[in-house]
């Protein structure tokens, strides 16, 4: 354990991403996230590093593209409008098996939306980051703490399963302040990067990073092969958090600040004698189907707490194979749920009359 | 020091200090303070650079208890504009006292610099809100860079540190007790009186200033 301090989540996120290695940020400024951008152009001239503020979100996702081609850790951030003009930049990306960490620090949408919190962006990241079939990896944390771990995560698997990784994070998180220990994240081992194009030194053929294939044969190989990974990284990377959900009548479902919320509302629902549990996806790609599955056969049903108008409900459908009765209760446009609403939405459920 | 109040020497009391140190917290706690011992008491948000966690947020208790509220008409709305509060001038005019929350750094300082003549002519006290626990101001030689560059943009000069030193809800009494040694060297080498050392209201350590955590709960 080293020594505790304070830190907005934008901070943590621009300080865990540092030590993880991470030696390069390219981003375009926005609120909610604009304190990370800022601690990077800080900090970076500091610490061996460069931060660009680039012409715009395109320019800078595709120097997050190029960076990446050479191997380096890189890392760009944005909010949710910034993030819709990243995507064809992103679809590259993962159409060129290139490792990077993307931050959303999510606001209110559509369009230009607000600037306050929002969780509205979870079906972007989840299914359509970028256009054509791909994923990124999305990972949710809930607390500044956790952001100082799951960034660190975020630069591993994206080297390890060579995709994006992108941080799902929403104006308060980032906004909060919280105690952080930047405490050691148990090392993971890295593979060679012996695709990236950093000079061959005229001793081998030289590395091509690219997404443009000509023959379809060639690319629906290359496309099967990266579905291969996917399935690994399903079996494999799925991080979730379960609370009193052993004897729970009814699970909530809820990721990132909103699951915190939950967990008071599932504590005061238990001192009123309601059987109640809290299932939290850390990875909300890939998601925790299986794990879910499971839980479909003892709880009665399932209540999914989002900022948003419920755009997780039908990945818990299918996780669970509709076997049970899905709800949602959400807040949106940047309004943030309050634990007395999502108690009475418990307590309606509960008596039968959702 | 035994309590906020005494801080209120001048027509104008100035908080400042990093992002994150507690300004807003302990200019709100000042503000409730002045009216509690009776005096007019107003309070202007003028930390126009950060949209989220101002005193804002608690102006409808502020208001019951008293404080007139100065608040720009864009705060806590999607508009992310830097705005001055319209009824402002009363920082000056108004009776009794004012406090103003002003943002963290030399460009949320620089609305000092804008009103500097109207500040001296009022009279004012500026101070310096310390945190030991916040990141890159924990050193004192950090914070001392931080408030060199409000004197800068500001063109005014501070008269004492306020150590606010805390971790939010894990502040121990040890956590308190720990800092006060840094807030001693900051003190030392910005050449400022260290002033009082707080405490939230649910701990009790010896020689410190009680405050209320003002700060909006999620959860």
């Amino acid at each position: 354990m080293g020594e505790k301090l304070l830190m907005k989540g934008n901070e943590a996120i621009a300080e865990a991403a540092i030590r993880s290695g991470c030696k390069l940020f390219f981003g375009y400024p926005i609120t909610p996230q604009t304190e990370l951008a800022e601690y990077m152009a800080k900090q970076m001239p500091k610490r061996g590093g460069l931060s660009l503020q680039a012409e715009s979100e395109i320019a800078a996702i595709n120097m997050v593209l190029g960076a990446a081609s050479t191997g380096a850790r890189v890392i760009t951030s944005s909010s949710s409008p910034g993030i819709s003009l990243k995507s064809e930049g992103i679809s590259y990306i993962i159409g060129s098996d290139l490792p990077c960490v993307i931050v959303n620090v999510q606001r209110g949408g559509p369009g230009l939306g607000g600037i306050q919190p929002a969780q509205s962006d979870y079906n972007q990241a989840t299914k359509a980051l970028g256009h054509g079939d791909g994923h990124a990896i999305v990972l949710a944390p809930n607390s500044v703490q956790e952001i100082a771990t799951l960034v660190g995560e975020a630069f591993d698997l994206a080297d390890i399963y060579r995709m994006p990784c992108m941080i799902l994070a929403d104006g308060a998180l980032g906004q909060m302040m919280e105690p952080v220990d930047f405490e050691a994240k148990p090392a993971r081992e890295i593979p060679e990067k012996d695709w990236a194009c950093c000079g061959h030194g005229g001793k081998r053929v030289h590395n091509i990073v690219n997404s443009l294939y000509i023959e379809p044969e060639k690319l629906e190989e290359i496309v099967l092969e990266r579905f291969e990974r996917y399935k690994k990284l399903e079996e494999n990377e799925v991080k979730y958090e379960e609370y009193l959900t052993e004897d729970a009548d009814i699970v909530l479902v809820s990721y990132g600040i909103t699951a915190r919320i939950a967990k008071t509302a599932v504590r005061n629902a238990r001192k009123k004698g309601i059987k109640v549990g809290l299932f939290r996806p850390i990875t909300l790609y890939p998601f925790p189907s299986k794990q879910l599955n499971e839980l479909a056969d003892k709880a009665k049903c399932f209540l999914s707490v989002e900022m948003n108008m419920g755009q997780m409900v039908n990945d818990i459908k299918i996780a669970i194979d509709c076997k049970k009765k899905v709800y949602h209760y959400g807040r949106t446009g940047g309004m943030i749920p309050s634990p007395e609403e999502i108690l009475a939405k418990i307590e309606e459920i509960s008596g039968g009359n959702a | 020091m035994n309590s906020l109040y005494e801080l209120a020497k001048e027509k104008v009391t100035v908080i400042s200090g990093p992002y994150g140190s507690g300004k807003t917290n302990i200019a709100v706690n000042l503000a409730m303070s002045i009216a509690k011992n009776g005096k007019k008491s107003r309070i202007a948000d003028l930390d126009i650079v950060n949209p989220y966690f101002r005193s804002a947020d608690n102006e409808k208790m502020l208001n019951d208890l008293g404080v007139q509220t100065m608040i720009p008409i864009f705060a806590n709305t999607n508009v992310d504009i830097p705005a001055l509060p319209p009824n402002y001038h009363l920082l000056f005019t108004g009776e009794g006292f004012s406090v103003a929350d002003v943002g963290g750094d030399g460009d949320g300082a620089a609305v000092l610099g804008l009103s500097h003549d109207d500040y001296v002519e009022a009279g004012y006290k500026m101070y310096f809100v310390y945190n030991r626990y916040r990141y890159i101001t924990a050193e004192p030689e950090g914070a001392l860079e931080v408030l060199e560059e409000i004197k800068r943009a500001s063109g005014l000069e501070f008269h004492g540190i306020i150590n606010n030193s805390n971790l939010g809800a894990e502040t121990t009494e040890e956590t308190i007790i720990n800092a006060i040694p840094y807030a001693e060297k900051l003190s030392e080498i910005a050449n400022l009186p260290l002033l009082l050392t707080t405490c939230p209201d649910w701990l009790d350590v010896e020689n410190t200033v009680k405050i209320t955590d003002i700060t909006k709960k999620l959860f």
